[in-house]
């Protein structure tokens, strides 16, 4: 009747999952009482749980990979102890703990912190940017978003009902088979990433189309911001990477479920394939993640040096040139598995020319400030320490990508060093850059200026604190995933390290802290005219928060920064546009299709993972029901009438006109 | 030119200066010809790239500093948007470095290609590698003896081993000698390292291989010429022979295995895993790990 699945599953007697368990349940339930008791739940299903705004859906993304960040710190902070004491000792985490908690941690960063943080700020930002109403297809977004959700749910229950996958992020055949990995944590791995992987494509193609089909009047590729040209290049790279991914894992799935030999020891199965395949996915994943965060430096350089991006169409030219030559470099990561000098040769090279392209951002950043007028709100900062750590990040990499180095490095902590410095001082960085730039945007009041700079310095210094520490216990050998050393000459490096983690909590305090602080002073952070950092592109053309229908009518775009152009011509004639001819707008209709459709990916995920079947039928024929009965639906999407358009509009333009007349001339 | 000479005599000199005392033991303080090529590459390859980056990081900051929005002084031009001369220059310097690089990446890659054998006038020791689930045997198969977890070497001699996998992939790795390379169940890799001073030096995993991965570490014994043939005679002199019975014991899952010796060796044994002869090895009896490594708790 319940497969595999029995009281044994769940670790009564290991303190620490049973406390955080015990902890985050606790929470669950004070929250959904909260919801439930405050009257809350018809909100929260009307307005966010069934809703198609693609801004609504970013929020949650955002709000998903929040959570998901600080379930993977607390992680990063369990490691990181284990190494200072684990030295000559066993340390507080036994083996089989210590395992399931650094896969658990890549797992989590990559796939349910950074890309949906990713992939929120694409769904808010894109469809603003292009000056649209919605993305092209806005319930399979919310399905998209649901379906992440699904995988982040799945693996946070394997930290109460059974175990996590001990095989690392990446479950490296043959350990990850049955015959070496017969519980059920892989199978939790592959369950919750090939449902999320589902939603992610979505999520690509939806923003591929967007970018693609739906663009306001007269705004041409080469006038998109360059956010919308990196969110279409990472979009792409989503669409061509994924499905490798879920074959990958659908090829591994058939081994442990179905006695297959793709991937096994015997029986004509090849272990070096999974590596390959993993990574041909694996590699431009990197690049899915960096090039929108490059695309928001880029929108917060030139916002807050007052000018526009330097060397625009060689930025975008740039972008491109990363997008198709990530998917050359594959091999890079085994190296060392003995494939011949040419072999390595090639890749090494691939691996170093996307460097190019890199390199030629960085400089277009750096002269984007040349000449500019910079003002360093915390988005800038964040872009800044960017800059500079990037670079650090990037150099490692090369570094790395020289077949002879990597040779010595491979594995190693060097290498942990090396990723985290380009995902943190990358992508970790553009997230909050993002977060902050357009909290406003999204929220109608800005986050508080000194918490968030604490924040940045914090973070900042513990991120080298606790990596350059890494990057010389790599040079002095030290590999990967040891749960405990005798080595002397790491013990110190480790317990720097430990101290850095320190410095980055406090850094997560003060995010903490100054979302708490900056709500509860949000009357004093209002942004009323919609355009709190004197902006240059559409989404700060409308009102903060914008109306469902994001604009009023769609913007002309005769320009390469069409935002910009309208406010300088407002400034110069000193009065607005003209008042436009309001019209009704169709927007379309909320659904819970997302949301119900998730609740049986659910339920399926799991009866797959303890090989309920019955459980898998049902799951699997609620969710297509759901689809079909979507599909088949017969309702019109709904109106909204010209003269609450013209309500909306006109408050707007009254604290526009507001803003006008005080403007005093550019900021000294 | 001179400056850039100069800079690439004087960078690694501080890198290495940078961390004394830590680097010992590490990668940067290499025993054999193998590791001290590398160790060149590596300098060489961070200081052609600090060339750019650290006028790239003095750069940003700069900027930042000088067109911070309160500095009157600083000139603001903000149709300072597109450049010829500057664009051409911000392709061509990151170009012109990856150029450089990738010869040293195609030079290195052959020269350093782990299967290429070392250039020595003596003829190189065969040692044949197997990982087992936790430990590491070495076959001698000239000698006719084999060690877990102890990897005896004459010093200044070539070796050239043979490696493979009893169970899940590893990757043999001794920091101090150099290259590392992956040891896979079903087929034999190779490599070659030389040792040219005397010394312990530490070896150990790079590729988490389950619970008792920590566990998985070895001592290379780099001594000289008769000291060895020493070696060997007190290992032919005591013990037990390694024959398919012992080698059933020994792929058992162990972990923190002590070193040991074994007087004689079955011949074919080292193939015999290699071609599956011998089934490689059938893993936990149970999803949560074999009792010898990590006891769950009341469980």
């Amino acid at each position: 009747m319940l497969g595999k699945l029995n009281w044994d599953a769940v670790p009564w007697h290991e303190p620490i999952p049973m406390i955080a368990s015990g902890t985050v349940a606790l929470v669950i339930l004070g929250v959904i009482a909260w919801v439930v008791l405050g009257g809350h739940l018809p909100y929260l299903w009307r307005e966010w749980i069934t809703s198609v705004d693609h801004k609504r859906i970013g929020v949650m993304y955002v709000l998903l990979a929040c959570v998901m960040l600080l379930r993977g710190f607390a992680d990063a902070v369990m490691m990181r102890s284990q190494h200072a004491v684990a030295f000559k000792a066993a340390g507080f985490l036994p083996p089989e703990h210590y395992n399931q908690i650094f896969s658990a941690h890549g797992t989590i960063m990559i796939f349910f912190g950074a890309m949906p943080f990713v992939i929120g700020l694409m769904n808010f930002v894109v469809p603003l940017q292009l000056g649209v109403r919605d993305v092209a297809f806005p319930t399979l977004n919310s399905v998209g978003f649901w379906l992440t959700a699904t995988g982040a749910l799945l693996v946070n229950i394997s930290l109460v009902i059974g175990e996590f996958a001990r095989t690392g992020w990446l479950p490296y055949p043959p350990l990850s088979e049955t015959t070496y990995s017969p519980g059920v944590g892989v199978d939790y791995y592959l369950w919750a990433v090939q449902i999320s992987g589902v939603g992610t494509l979505i999520g690509g193609v939806n923003i591929v189309t967007t970018i693609l089909k739906m663009r306001a009047p007269g705004m041409g590729y080469l006038r998109m911001p360059m956010f919308c040209w990196t969110a279409l290049a990472s979009s792409l790279l989503i669409v061509a990477a994924f499905p490798i991914l879920t074959a990958t894992l659908a090829m591994l799935t058939l081994d442990r479920y179905l006695g297959f030999h793709f991937f096994t020891n015997e029986a004509g199965g090849n272990p070096m394939m999974f590596m390959n395949l993993i990574w041909a996915w694996g590699h431009p994943e990197v690049y899915i993640l960096v090039l929108p965060a490059f695309g928001i430096f880029s929108e917060v350089i030139s916002t807050f040096s007052s000018k526009p991006l330097f060397g625009y169409r060689s930025m975008v030219a740039a972008t491109l040139f990363i997008c198709i030559v990530s998917f050359t470099v594959w091999l890079h990561h085994f190296f060392t598995m003995g494939a011949g000098a040419d072999v390595n040769a090639f890749f090494g090279i691939a691996t170093s020319i996307i460097a190019v392209g890199t390199g030629v951002k960085v400089y277009n950043w750096l002269f984007t400030m040349y000449g500019g007028r910079i003002r360093f709100d915390t988005p800038m900062l964040w872009s800044l320490g960017f800059m500079v750590t990037f670079v650090i990040g990037g150099m490692t990499g090369v570094l790395l990508a020289v077949p002879p180095a990597d040779f010595v490095l491979h594995n190693s902590m060097f290498l942990v060093a090396h990723f985290h410095n380009v995902i943190i001082g990358g992508v970790i960085f553009a997230a909050f850059a993002g977060l902050t730039y357009w909290f406003p945007k999204a929220f109608g009041f800005r986050l508080h200026e000194g918490w968030g700079k604490a924040a940045f310095w914090f973070t900042l210094a513990g991120f080298y604190l606790t990596f350059m520490p890494l990057y010389v216990a790599g040079l002095l050998g030290m590999t990967r995933r040891m749960q405990r050393y005798d080595f002397e000459p790491w013990h110190p490096w480790m317990i720097a390290a430990a101290l850095g983690t320190v410095v980055i909590a406090a850094g997560v305090a003060c995010q903490i802290i100054q979302l708490v602080v900056s709500i509860r002073q949000r009357d004093r952070l209002r942004d009323v005219t919609g355009d709190p950092w004197d902006g240059r592109s559409l989404e700060w053309a409308t009102a903060s928060p914008p109306p469902t229908f994001n604009f009023a009518t769609l913007p002309n775009v005769s320009a390469e920064e069409p935002y910009w152009e309208i406010k300088q011509r407002a400034r110069e004639q000193n009065k607005l546009r003209d008042e436009p001819e309001y019209e009704e707008i169709e927007m379309p209709r909320n659904s819970p299709t997302g949301f119900v459709c998730a609740f049986f990916a659910t339920l399926m995920g799991f009866a797959l993972i303890w090989q309920i079947w019955w459980l898998v039928g049902l799951g699997f024929v609620g969710a297509y029901v759901t689809f079909v009965v979507f599909a088949w639906r017969d309702v019109p999407e709904y109106i909204i009438p010209a003269h609450d358009v013209a309500l909306l509009d006109r408050q707007n333009r009254s604290a526009r006109k507001d803003a006008l007349s005080t403007y005093a001339g550019p900021a000294e | 030119m001179r400056a850039g000479a100069l800079l690439l005599r004087t960078v690694p000199v501080a890198a290495i200066g940078f961390c004394l005392g830590g680097c010992q033991h590490g990668v940067l303080d290499p025993k054999g010809p193998v590791g001290a090529a590398e160790r060149t590459i590596l300098l060489n390859s961070l200081a052609i790239m600090l060339a750019i980056v650290i006028p790239t990081i003095v750069a940003t900051l700069a900027f930042a500093w000088w067109f911070r929005a309160s500095n009157t002084r600083a000139r603001y031009r903000p149709d300072f948007v597109y450049s010829g001369k500057v664009e051409l220059i911000v392709w061509s310097i990151p170009t012109l470095v990856i150029l450089f690089l990738g010869g040293v990446i195609w030079v290195g890659s052959h020269q350093l290609d782990p299967y290429r054998p070392l250039a020595s006038d003596q003829k190189p020791l065969e040692v044949q590698v197997v990982s087992l689930d936790w430990k590491w045997l070495f076959i001698y198969p000239e000698q006719n003896v084999a060690a877990v977890n102890q990897l005896v070497v004459p010093a200044g001699r070539p070796v050239h081993f043979t490696l493979t996998s009893a169970s899940v992939m590893n990757v043999f790795f001794v920091p101090q000698l150099g290259s590392m390379i992956y040891t896979m169940n079903g087929m034999a890799t190779q490599l070659h390292l030389q040792a040219d001073q005397e010394g312990e030096f530490a070896g150990r995993s790079a590729m988490f291989s389950g619970d008792g991965f920590p566990g998985m570490f070895f001592t290379v014994k780099a001594v000289p010429g008769d000291a060895f043939d020493g070696w060997v005679q007190t290992a032919q002199g005591a013990g037990a022979a390694l024959d398919r019975a012992a080698y059933a014991q020994l792929n058992r899952k162990t972990s923190f295995d002590p070193p040991t010796t074994y007087l004689s060796v079955d011949p074919h044994l080292f193939h015999a895993i290699v071609s599956q002869e011998l089934p490689p090895q059938p893993g936990p009896d149970q999803g949560r790990g074999g009792p010898d490594i990590s006891p769950k708790p009341g469980g």
